[in-house]
């Protein structure tokens, strides 16, 4: 019987794009279905009824949720190419940055997006600091999963196209190569990758979509 | 104990989160030397092994250090491979495990501290989510457990009811500190009945704190978190 994998996502949400990454690297046909997250189909409340968000896989019809829980699916599933590393305590490092990344750094960037004047100078503080830490993972190494790219890079991702298009869109010295030269080093590296490209998201799209989201909150919160 | 092969866990007595690593390295069976950290007044080394957050549970293996409860467990899972075996074999199960821990840990943990520290509508509100978030389980532990079953001993204890333990332990200390279950075996039978099932194995009485301590230790969090809100 063949296997069955369809992915519920949306073009613009990182998490849904990192799990079409790992699909992708290790060579998984899939079928994507877009949610409108203004208008969520049944399907994906039915597979999805805790949060009711994307991303969604559903495998032979047995839905998993959460992007996280979903790589380590994907890897333990399907054996080629391994995304995460064999030793348990260079997994454990890789799920403690995996984390890091989803809980503290995305928090802080929504913060710096949404915030104006002292309060934005302050989530510009803690992200930076943030980011060192992360950038402190990738010293002496070609990727932060080692010699190639693994679950950690796929989770990063997020830094290569949201976080520059987030700093385009924001134009505060939130991310640039002057104050990260090792992670920009690692990202020109990423962009290379022909699967890392095929899931890029769209720029000036999403630029729009970015401006559009700020411009609403701002008009919502006067 | 030789540095080989060495275990040490820094944790504190009123942490759910220690108390979830701590069952899982006694259930293991694995010899570990335990710190008990002042929270107010944390150890250079608890500082220097999780530089990043500076919160227990830090567990140093071998010198090395795996901080946040849920992943050191899978690490302890992964290294001592004996029984009982928190994690299922199938990836699918293991999906689901791994869903509703994090679950159980960031979001119902969440809105049962916010019970503990408010009260009127803000308690009101909260303890409506947890109602609610706790049916949800409840659905789910139906599919886990299709006949109903729930006998656990200390060869089959997984990571759900680690985390369950860890939360649900002193339940019936929340009871008597805020005067409203928060479990209900009519609402809820099957997951009050793994929850009981779990409290009951000798191991986990062992690391259970006594009655009065907690009960004192959650009153004092109210009293503290009412006061600085009334202003």
């Amino acid at each position: 019987m063949a296997d069955e994998v369809k992915l519920f996502g949306m073009w613009a949400s990182p998490y849904s794009r990192r799990v079409e990454l790992a699909l992708k690297l290790k060579g998984i046909p899939y079928e994507y279905i877009e949610e409108d997250l203004s208008n969520k189909s049944s399907l994906l409340l039915k597979y999805n009824p805790v949060h009711q968000k994307i991303p969604v896989l559903v495998h032979n019809g047995k839905p998993i949720a959460e992007s996280l829980v979903i790589l380590e699916y994907i890897d333990e599933t399907w054996r080629n190419n391994p995304v995460l590393p064999q030793d348990p305590y260079d997994r454990a490092m890789a799920r403690f940055w995996a984390k890091f990344i989803d809980e503290k750094l995305l928090t802080t960037a929504r913060k710096v997006s949404f915030a104006t004047g002292k309060e934005q100078d302050q989530a510009i503080e803690q992200i930076t600091e943030q980011l060192k830490l992360l950038e402190n993972e990738l010293k002496g190494k070609e990727y932060f999963s080692g010699q190639s790219i693994g679950y950690l890079d796929i989770v990063a991702n997020v830094l290569v196209f949201w976080f520059r298009n987030l700093q385009e869109a924001l134009g505060v010295d939130m991310f640039t190569e002057e104050k990260f030269p090792i992670i920009f080093e690692w990202i020109g590296k990423l962009v290379k990758i022909d699967t890392v490209n095929e899931c890029r998201i769209p720029k000036e799209k999403h630029l729009d979509y970015i401006r559009t989201r700020l411009e609403a909150l701002k008009f919502s919160s006067k | 104990m030789g540095e080989e092969n060495k275990v040490m866990l820094h944790g504190n007595w009123s942490s759910p989160f220690v108390k979830i690593v701590h069952l899982a390295l006694t259930l293991k069976g694995v010899p570990f030397e335990y710190v008990e950290e002042d929270l107010e007044n944390k150890s250079p080394q608890l500082l220097k092994f999780n530089p990043v957050h500076k919160k227990v549970p830090v567990l140093v293996h071998n010198g090395k250090p795996i901080v946040e409860s849920l992943i050191i467990t899978e690490y302890i899972d992964e290294t001592w491979k004996n029984s009982p075996q928190f994690l299922p074999e199938d990836p699918y199960k293991r999906a689901k495990v791994r869903f509703w821990s994090n679950f159980v840990q960031q979001q119902l943990f969440g809105s049962i501290f916010t019970i503990i520290k408010t009260e009127g509508e803000a308690q009101e509100k909260a303890i409506k989510e947890v109602s609610e978030k706790l049916q949800l389980l409840e659905e789910e532990l139906k599919e886990f457990f299709p006949d109903g079953s729930c006998s656990i001993d200390s060869e089959n204890v997984g990571l759900l009811d680690l985390v369950f333990c860890s939360l649900f332990g002193p339940q019936k200390v929340e009871e008597e500190v805020l005067g409203l279950k928060i479990l209900d075996p009519g609402k809820t039978p099957l997951l009050c009945s793994r929850v009981t099932a779990i409290n009951q194995l000798s191991l986990v009485k062992e690391l259970t704190p006594p009655r009065d301590k907690l009960v004192a230790f959650l009153k004092f969090i109210r009293e503290n978190a009412l006061k600085s809100a009334s202003g």
